[in-house]
């Protein structure tokens, strides 16, 4: 009977099409829908902050050259990867993330615990030129970060994101030129103005080594250090399972 | 294009090619610099060079002629073969390039163009859209028409379609060397560009779905069904996927309205099916047409066909969350994606089963001819790597695959054993039939082909297993003291010989490419004149 109904439904162009989306809607339907059910899913912790209009740019040039295709930023819950890497990943690190930067392939390591665990001139020498820190390294170099950066888009980016959710307000929008410059001059006259929209958190230093240019780099380099650093979620819970009998 | 139009179909082209340079011009205009300019100037470009082309050919004769009905549209499908012959040349040759630069990073020039995580979606975009993106299309228009007995409802929109395909597929990979990226994997194009693709979709749909209602014969042939699904579930991956917020109308940049693991979700829903729907249906459509037509026996079975069609449109989208085991995804989820990844063996051996079973009867032709061994071969691989695939989703296998070469290599048995063979396979039938020739213009250069792509995926994909399970291990090995035995630099080391191995198989299979690129190209030129007798619709039809 069932091939009877399928010898029909060959005949029937609008009938193919209807089949189709139905049975390719179901599991979709099923997997993400519950996912918006955005307080079981991922619970926001009270000392997640959003990153600065600086470590934006960063994350933007990280983007724009790919960093994704080779390093992940998602450490799995397994043991070898909380050994190597860190506390495992949360889904609340991720949550002001558009898009996630996951990953799937690791052809150099795993980003997202990778804050603070290199100097700041490491990390520029590394972009520069990989073989010179590390001479085994297949990366490729990026000479070219030493360039100003642009800040005229952040505004704009930054109304964006606030758009789709995330706590931007008004006076960040608007001094989101002026906090990426002051970020990168830790003797700057901005220090006090970024302080008080961005709070005492987020580093302040001359990430290239020179305060006196605003590069690309220190945009990128902010973000490296910035990575794992947004919220202690995920070591305060992997230390609260490790004290559980 | 324009021998193929009436006088009045050219004015309609004009008129459309002028509304491109519009376009074109109109984002040029509002963004000024940035990659949506330069795309605004490879519209108007676009635009005006189909203006010159068709406002040059206005008045010309038009051999197309009233009796045209009583044949097949064909120029687009030779349009498309030599766009996805072109594709296959820049897709894997960037493929190969930034394969090499694994092995020799020193060989990246200066210029941020040109660096790896650049050119590495040129590659994949290239590839799965370019390349497999065009054979899809263009072996649609065949084979619709021929089981459908009824020429393509209209002379315009295969052009449309194919062009404006074309015009994504270029917007795509020039954005990524300027810098412009979602970011999101196999769907980096930035908004207008989806936006343009979506526009492209409709009207190729609404031309498959009018062909089908002009057809001849009662029964939508099962290779219908494959390319109906492609169409149909590419575009709601499509839509949902990149679904983003412009900063401004007048530029490029984008956010996804989707964020963290909600994205990841929606990311791998999509991208798993893209490979579902983009490198397997359609590819399965283009399998049980050429297939029996060169083998000359039907299809198997039938009702494995029946079998096979809805397992997979049904089973193949729950399982994007195998991508994402141990991650922050909820576990549920993760486990219903590995439940139907395993279940989904069951659809996938099906459609390889039946297709091997319908060369019984036919094994000497697959010893003789070259073509149907592509065919042959890539319903081998089409098997064995849905079965790596299953295998791969079950949650502690992948704990080791994962982040690892090995899936890279799962990817690269599909592709090149599965999706390009049957390509080429589809391709050596249609291209002589195109020439109205019995054979391919250098019948020798075929076998030369055939065992350079079965030795390059070979050598490519053995390369990659053992460097996925040496890094998997690496990275998982405890020394007796209970600290991990290798650092991560070690396990980079440990892939050299296999990424030079992997850059030679590379190798090996675009040199085969480019023999069938130059082997197309003089039997095309070696055309004579057709014999139509067995080759049209079955009723004419009046013309449009």
């Amino acid at each position: 009977m069932v091939l009877r109904l399928h010898y029909n439904l060959e005949k029937l162009s609008m009938g193919l099409v209807g089949a189709i989306i139905l049975a390719a809607s179901v599991g979709g339907i099923v997997e993400i829908a519950p996912l918006f059910t955005i307080d079981e899913t991922v619970e926001i912790p009270a000392d997640l902050r959003v990153l600065t209009p600086l470590e934006l740019a960063g994350r933007e040039i990280y983007m724009r050259e790919g960093c994704y295709a080779c390093h992940s930023q998602m450490v799995r819950s397994l043991a070898d990867e909380i050994d190597r890497y860190g506390p495992y990943s949360l889904a609340s690190e991720s949550a002001y993330d558009h898009p996630m930067l996951w990953g799937s392939k690791r052809t150099g390591p795993d980003l997202a615990r990778v804050g603070g665990k290199y100097s700041d001139p490491w990390q520029v020498a590394h972009l520069i030129d990989p073989r010179a820190v590390v001479p085994a390294s297949i990366m490729p170099a990026y000479p070219w970060l030493m360039r100003p950066l642009d800040t005229a888009g952040l505004p704009g980016a930054l109304a964006t994101l606030a758009r789709l959710g995330l706590p931007y307000d008004a006076a960040m929008i608007a001094g989101a030129k002026a906090d990426a410059l002051a970020q990168s001059r830790p003797d700057g006259p901005g220090i006090q103005g970024f302080q008080d929209r961005h709070g005492d958190r987020p580093a302040l230093r001359a990430f290239d080594g020179d305060p006196g240019r605003l590069t690309e780099m220190d945009a990128l380099v902010a973000y490296l250090q910035s990575l794992g650093t947004q919220t202690a979620a995920a070591s305060a819970l992997l230390e609260e399972a490790r004290h559980e009998p | 294009m324009h021998p193929s139009l009436t006088n009045a179909e050219r004015q309609i082209g004009l008129g459309l090619a002028v509304g491109l340079a519009l376009l074109g011009l109109a984002m040029a205009a509002m963004a000024r610099d940035g990659a949506m300019a330069v795309h605004g100037a490879i519209a108007l470009a676009l635009g005006l060079g189909l203006v010159f082309r068709l406002g040059g050919a206005l008045y010309d004769a038009a051999p197309a002629g009233p009796d045209r009905a009583a044949r097949y549209d064909d120029a687009p499908t030779r349009f498309g073969i030599t766009m996805t012959l072109a594709w296959a040349m820049i897709g894997m040759g960037a493929g190969i390039w930034v394969a090499a630069l694994l092995y020799w990073p020193e060989g990246t020039p200066p210029w941020p163009a040109t660096s790896f995580g650049r050119l590495r979606p040129v590659h994949t975009t290239g590839i799965i859209f370019g390349f497999g993106g065009n054979a899809l299309i263009a072996t649609s228009f065949w084979v619709l028409q021929r089981t459908a007995r009824a020429r393509l409802a209209d002379a315009i929109s295969p052009w449309v379609v194919l062009i404006g395909y074309n015009l994504f597929c270029t917007w795509a990979v020039t954005g990524y060397l300027m810098g412009s990226t979602q970011s999101k994997e196999y769907a980096e194009a930035e908004w207008y560009a989806d936006l343009w693709l979506v526009v492209v979709w409709v009207i190729y749909f609404a031309l498959y779905l009018r062909t089908l209602a002009r057809r001849a014969e009662p029964h939508i042939y099962v290779a219908n069904w494959y390319y109906m699904a492609f169409i149909l579930v590419v575009a709601m991956l499509h839509i949902v996927n990149n679904i983003a917020l412009p900063v401004s109308l007048a530029g490029a940049k984008s956010y996804t309205v989707w964020a963290g693991v909600q994205d990841a979700m929606i990311q791998w829903w999509y991208g798993h099916n893209a490979v579902a729907f983009f490198l397997t249906a359609g590819f399965l459509g283009m399998l049980y047409y050429f297939l029996p037509v060169r083998s000359g026996r039907p299809i198997w079975s039938y009702r494995l066909s029946i079998l096979s069609f809805w397992g997979i449109v049904f089973f193949y989208i729950w399982v994007g969350s195998h991508h994402l085991h141990y991650t922050a995804l909820p576990y549920w989820v993760q486990t219903l994606g590995m439940t139907f990844s395993v279940m989904l063996l069951v659809p996938s051996w099906a459609s390889a089963g039946n297709a091997i079973a319908t060369l019984n009867g036919a094994w000497g032709r697959v010893r003789d001819d070259a073509t149907l061994r592509f065919m042959f071969v890539a319903a081998v691989f089409y098997g064995l790597s849905t079965f790596e695939g299953s295998f791969l989703a079950i949650r502690p296998v992948n704990s080791l695959s994962h982040y690892t070469d090995w899936t890279v290599g799962h990817v690269h048995s599909g592709t090149l054993g599965w999706v390009a063979m049957i390509i080429f396979g589809a391709i050596y039938t249609i291209v002589p039939q195109l020439a109205g020739r019995e054979a391919m213009a250098w019948p020798k250069a075929v076998e030369w082909h055939f065992w350079l792509a079965v030795l390059g995926t070979l050598v490519y994909v053995i390369a990659m297993w053992n460097a996925g399970i040496t890094q998997g291990l690496m990275w998982r090995t405890y020394d007796a003291n209970g600290a991990l035995s290798y650092s991560f630099l070690q396990s980079v080391q440990a892939m050299a010989p296999y990424y030079l191995l992997r850059t030679i198989g590379g190798l090996m299979f675009l040199t085969g490419a480019a023999i069938c690129a130059l082997n197309c190209r003089a039997t095309l030129r070696a055309a004579t004149a057709r014999d139509l007798r067995n080759d049209r619709p079955l009723a004419a039809q009046p013309a449009e």
